[in-house]
């Protein structure tokens, strides 16, 4: 019973939305945009279920004095404040009927001075590791890698004004290869016709594994728990 | 072998094996510096880029343009620049402005773009006549699949929680279909390909985007015919800025932060290319050193 419903459920639902898409007719031709909006409604619940689990995983983690368990300490401050100040709307200088992030507010505060700084230095952490992973892994081993270290190359530098700069007076007649040129074709022509291919492949990957699971050959999703 | 050989072979190793602190400290004097110099290149804009600027710079007065703020702090550095610039231009071609967001980070980046650019530039603009702040919304895909079909219907108030109705510049809002244009800012997911999916191709809505460099590649196979132009990374919001600038001068003063940041990006670049030279010419010469000494290579 416990997998019989939920694969009835994705039967219908699944079927009905294909349905739906072909005939534009009702009650077909509204479908898709109802389970749209339950969607929207699922979404929202989600972010209580989220916050709920995370909540739980790291109150277990410091009642149990797990690995790292001061860590856990700062994640539910953090939750707990952002939560208070966004809820409650703490500071807002339009009380409780203003928007959220109104300049001003605790909530904006926090964003401000806490959340960007240390989101920014996460993603620029990114730059050291490229230069650091660049020198010890990006070698020319083979044809294939330094087609691909060529490429990287030209990127690199047609990417920035110093390519402009360094083939800018190359005639007319040969301005091909220019590096900015030379980096927009490999963009706008191996590069699409990669991202292409990849993209159709998911496509037909994904209609395959959408058929297997509305016909329920494909039943991992439910999980290992038997009736 | 000879004192000099196992000398030539002790640094070639010990290069291989650099501290990387030591690359660190390269690449942030690299990003720093020319940050700190203040100093900048000379830009051009490249055909993708330009059919963006060129397709905004023909909107009629009173277009409506929809602007998703699909990003965070993570890549505000890359991205708010883009909409710094695409703003300044839509004012100029005196365009409705109506701001929203499919990722929770972008609700307060609304605000603060409001702050920085529509107020203190532009504070002859009114808001709910010029502008609006339609805030942040859940459901990704879904709210974007809905708005095609009735906009009101999720959002029903602001982001300050005014009634939707009472706002003069969403009297004629139906749905995304009464837009001219709609700007994604933001390459991750929900983003710019959940727009031409979900609203550009089924309501026949031009999209434009601007997002991360990483992000560019993904999307050049939906333009020209499902996007209108791309703005990728830095180099994208530069070139952006060096067509607002060469088509309205009067921001050629104006300090414009996809520009400056070039130069930086630039040093940063050939400081890579350098480390990645010189990793593959200690490659070679110990791979060539190695198969010399092998056994019936020995020399």
């Amino acid at each position: 019973m416990k997998r019989t419903v939920p694969l009835l459920i994705t039967l219908v639902v699944g079927a009905a939305l294909i349905i739906a898409d072909f005939v534009p007719h009702r009650p077909f031709g509204t479908l898709g945009d109802d389970f749209s909006l339950y969607f929207d409604i699922i979404a929202v619940f989600a972010f209580i279920l989220g916050g709920g689990n995370l909540v739980r995983v790291h109150i277990m983690k410091l009642s149990k004095k797990r690995k790292d368990w001061p860590f856990s300490i700062v994640t539910l401050a953090g939750f707990f404040i952002m939560l208070a100040a966004g809820l409650l709307k703490i500071g807002n200088p339009d009380d409780i009927k203003g928007d959220v992030a109104a300049l001003g507010s605790l909530f904006s505060d926090l964003y401000i001075s806490i959340f960007t700084p240390l989101q920014a230095s996460m993603f620029a952490l990114l730059a050291f590791f490229v230069g650091s992973a660049s020198y010890r892994a990006f070698r020319a081993k083979n044809k294939e890698a330094t087609i691909l270290l060529v490429s990287a190359f030209l990127i690199l530098l047609g990417r920035t004004p110093l390519g402009l700069w360094l083939t800018e007076g190359i005639p007319d007649s040969i301005s091909f290869l220019e590096l900015p040129n030379l980096a927009n074709w490999i963009l706008d022509v191996p590069n699409l016709a990669g991202q292409r291919a990849i993209m159709i492949g998911i496509a037909l990957g994904v209609i395959s594994m959408s058929l297997r699971v509305i016909l329920g050959v494909e039943r991992t999703y439910l999980g290992q728990d038997n009736d | 072998m000879s004192n000099g050989q196992t000398t030539s072979r002790y640094t070639i190793e010990r290069l291989q094996s650099i501290d990387r602190r030591i690359i660190f400290v390269f690449i942030a004097a690299a990003v720093i510096i020319p940050l700190l110099l203040g100093a900048s290149l000379k830009e051009e804009t490249t055909p993708i880029v330009r059919a963006l600027f060129d397709y905004v710079d023909h909107l009629p007065e009173g277009s409506r343009v929809l602007l998703s703020f699909d990003y965070g702090p993570t890549t505000a550095p890359e991205i708010q620049p883009m909409v710094d610039a695409v703003l300044r231009q839509c004012i100029e071609r005196k365009c409705k402005l109506y701001m929203m967001a499919v990722w929770a980070t972008g609700h307060n980046l609304v605000g603060q773009t409001i702050e920085e650019i529509l107020k203190s530039e532009y504070p002859q603009l009114q808001y709910g006549q010029d502008y609006v702040n339609l805030g942040y919304k859940a459901g990704s895909q879904g709210l974007i699949r809905l708005l095609v079909v009735d906009f009101k219907r999720m959002y029903s108030t602001d982001a300050a929680g005014t009634a939707i109705d009472s706002i003069p510049m969403m009297q004629n809002i139906g749905n995304l279909k009464n837009f001219d244009l709609i700007f994604s800012f933001g390459g991750g997911f929900p983003g710019i390909k959940e727009w031409i999916l979900y609203a550009g191709d089924p309501g026949h809505i031009p999209i434009g985007g601007g997002c991360t460099a990483v992000s560019a590649p993904l999307l050049y196979p939906y333009y020209p015919s499902q996007l209108v132009g791309l703005m990728g990374g830095a180099k994208g919001a530069a070139e952006y800025e060096n067509a607002l600038i060469q088509a309205y001068p009067k921001f050629s003063n104006m300090p414009m932060a996809g520009m400056s940041l070039m130069m930086s990006q630039t040093v940063s670049h050939i400081v890579i290319m350098f480390f990645v030279v010189l990793g593959n010419v200690l490659y070679f010469i110990g791979r060539n050193r190695n198969a010399s000494t092998k056994p019936g290579g020995e020399k």
